[in-house]
């Protein structure tokens, strides 16, 4: 079997009267594509926001290989191998797309330069097949403000790809994008991130997606994981039909 | 795009020459353009904080530690060399910025502005009370310092001091264009537009707001020397929040999107002042208040969005 890259033991947070975790108990295999479902307001982005350092969870415990990481700063996460991308892109702005993505490979380089241009960094290259990858090279040079919300998250996912992580984790990858584009960007990012050894968690309310690119589901329900299975095993049980998927 | 001078660069280019000549020509000018140079030095250091969205309002601490560290090496020590002056004037301010900035980098916005005014005006009281030390509100003079050994008559030393500012800024405004295209410079623009993502990325925006900082306070540092030099005095006024506003002022007058808005900014400030002052006592800052509303209403990227506007208005906008 493979073993556990990220783990998470007994997770609670509740906002005010919101119970958004309540004893998560989850763990991500090496390799694998996990798929996270549920309802809005299930504690989803909640779990991504805990497991990045982003919130500091009531109690419980995360580790990331072996390594106990709860409460860590998101950037001490990041450095140690989880990269993000976020259901409400987050760019900068004001620079262009490959300006973005040069940002993002100096950050993984460490000690940026004060005096060399940031256009003349030798991963360059790099960051435009990655940019090439998602499919938004023809932006590279435009502001990403100008792009439109689909193009944005795929800039996002670009800057994620940019840290060389172990993990990603997705929130709702596709949302935003055209349905038509959804499978040709989810083919290609699926077998990229299976091709570079790059472990996968990706929030996700298309049910087709889900069953195309997920190895294992993992049901949130008010703040619970529900169940956890294949596919096929999420998608035949009765209950999961009728409170998540409404069939 | 590339490998062509952009028009900006092509005006601050003839704007230094201009520096460099047109004194030659008009003897008071020395000085005008002395003190327009050290100044647009000390306000690239507010407009690399604007890049991360921040504004100070107690940069002129930095202004005035520049200008009594030369001020002091002249009491205590004696002598002195502008080289040596600017040297040290630059890397006390650096100090002290990192001292300063590992509070504040902490801060934005309203926090960061007001946190810096506090610390200003720290510096101020001290200056002000310690008599014994600083001559209080009468401050210290600064002699006239050699350069490199040499020492000067009064009449050579304006240019002498002038050709010196012009040397400062010329490299102070390279190195922080230079800057601002690093990867460092790109970073501290991105804490203005996502911090969040910044840190996402695994860079702490406190630690590149850091680094912005003491290369603000240093260029804060170095202006402060220049002018104690060319005024030959150094006064607790330096540090005073009127002048940290002032230098605030000159960015915004310039416009904050080019290294060159300093300049700009600086060029226009003392001009007014230096005329105005002349023929029209007490009005310069009425004069100055109605550009800068001006300025705000009808051109907000300041004297050098000047140029993009109009060039913009007579395509049909983009
Ligand atoms: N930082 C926060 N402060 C207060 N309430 C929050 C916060 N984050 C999430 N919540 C609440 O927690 C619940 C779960 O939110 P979220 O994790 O975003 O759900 P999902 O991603 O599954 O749609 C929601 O009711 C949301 O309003
Ligand atoms: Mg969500």
């Amino acid at each position: 079997m493979a073993s556990v890259l990220l783990s998470a033991k007994g997770i609670k947070i509740r906002f005010g009267g919101v119970v958004a975790a309540d004893g998560i108990d989850l763990d991500v295999l090496e390799g694998e594509n996990l798929a996270i479902i549920g309802p809005n307001g299930a504690g989803k982005t909640t779990f991504l926001n805990i497991s990045t350092g982003y919130l500091r969870p009531q109690a419980g415990s995360i580790s990331f290989l072996g390594q106990e990481i709860t409460a860590q700063l998101p950037r001490t996460i990041t450095k140690l191998g989880i990269a993000r991308a976020f259901q409400i892109p987050q760019l900068f702005l004001d620079q262009t797309v490959m300006e973005n993505m040069l940002i993002a490979a100096a950050s993984r380089l460490g000690s940026p330069s004060g005096f060399t241009a940031l256009s003349a960094l030798p991963e360059l290259p790099e960051m435009e097949r990655l940019l090439d990858l998602v499919g938004v090279k023809s932006y590279a040079s435009r502001k990403a403000r100008e792009l439109p919300e689909g193009q944005r998250k795929l800039v996002d996912i670009a800057l994620a790809l940019a840290l060389k992580p172990r993990l990603l984790l997705m929130d709702e990858p596709t949302s935003g994008v055209a349905s038509a584009e959804k499978l040709e960007i989810m083919d290609i990012l699926t077998s990229a991130l299976a091709k570079e050894k790059v472990t996968s968690v990706f929030v996700e309310h298309d049910m087709d997606m889900v069953e195309r690119y997920a190895h294992r589901v993992a049901v949130w329900n008010v703040g619970k994981i529900q169940k956890v299975g294949t596919p096929a095993e999420v998608l035949a049980d009765p209950k999961v039909r009728e409170q998540v998927i409404g069939i | 795009m590339s490998g062509r001078i952009k028009p900006v660069t092509a005006v601050a280019i003839i704007f230094f020459l201009v520096s460099a000549v047109a004194p030659l020509f008009v003897s008071s000018w020395a000085t005008l353009f002395a003190l327009i140079l050290a100044k647009g030095i000390v306000v690239l250091g507010i407009i690399l904080l604007l890049q991360a969205g921040q504004v100070s309002f107690g940069h002129a601490m930095f202004f005035a530690t520049g200008a009594y560290t030369a001020a002091f090496w002249g009491k205590y020590v004696g002598g002195g060399d502008i080289v040596l002056f600017i040297a040290l004037g630059g890397i006390t301010s650096a100090v002290f910025g990192l001292i300063v900035g590992l509070f504040v980098v902490r801060y934005r916005e309203i926090f960061f502005g007001m946190l810096n005014l506090a610390f200003s005006m720290v510096l101020w009281s001290l200056l002000e009370k310690m008599f014994h030390y600083t001559n209080g509100a009468d401050g210290i003079r600064v002699p006239r310092p050699a350069l490199l050994g040499l020492s000067f008559t009064p009449e050579t030393f304006q240019y002498v001091i002038l050709y010196v500012s012009l040397l400062a800024a010329v490299v102070a405004f390279y190195g922080v264009q230079r800057y601002l295209e690093s990867p460092l410079g790109h970073m501290l623009r991105a804490i203005k537009s996502n911090e969040t993502r910044l840190e996402y990325l695994g860079t702490s925006a406190r630690r590149v707001l850091l680094i912005g900082y003491m290369i603000s306070a240093f260029l804060g540092g170095i202006g402060g020397a220049l002018v104690a030099i060319i005024q030959q005095i150094a006064t607790p006024e330096f540090g005073f929040w009127t002048k940290s506003g002032e230098f605030v002022f000159i960015a915004i007058l310039g416009g904050s999107a080019h290294a060159f808005g300093a300049f700009a900014g600086a060029a226009m400030f003392e001009c007014v002042r230096f005329y105005a002052a002349a023929h029209l006592a007490d009005t310069w800052q009425l004069i100055l208040g109605v550009v800068l509303i001006v300025i705000i209403l009808y051109a907000p990227n300041g004297l050098i969005g000047l140029r993009q506007r109009y060039g913009q208005a007579k395509q049909g906008g983009h």
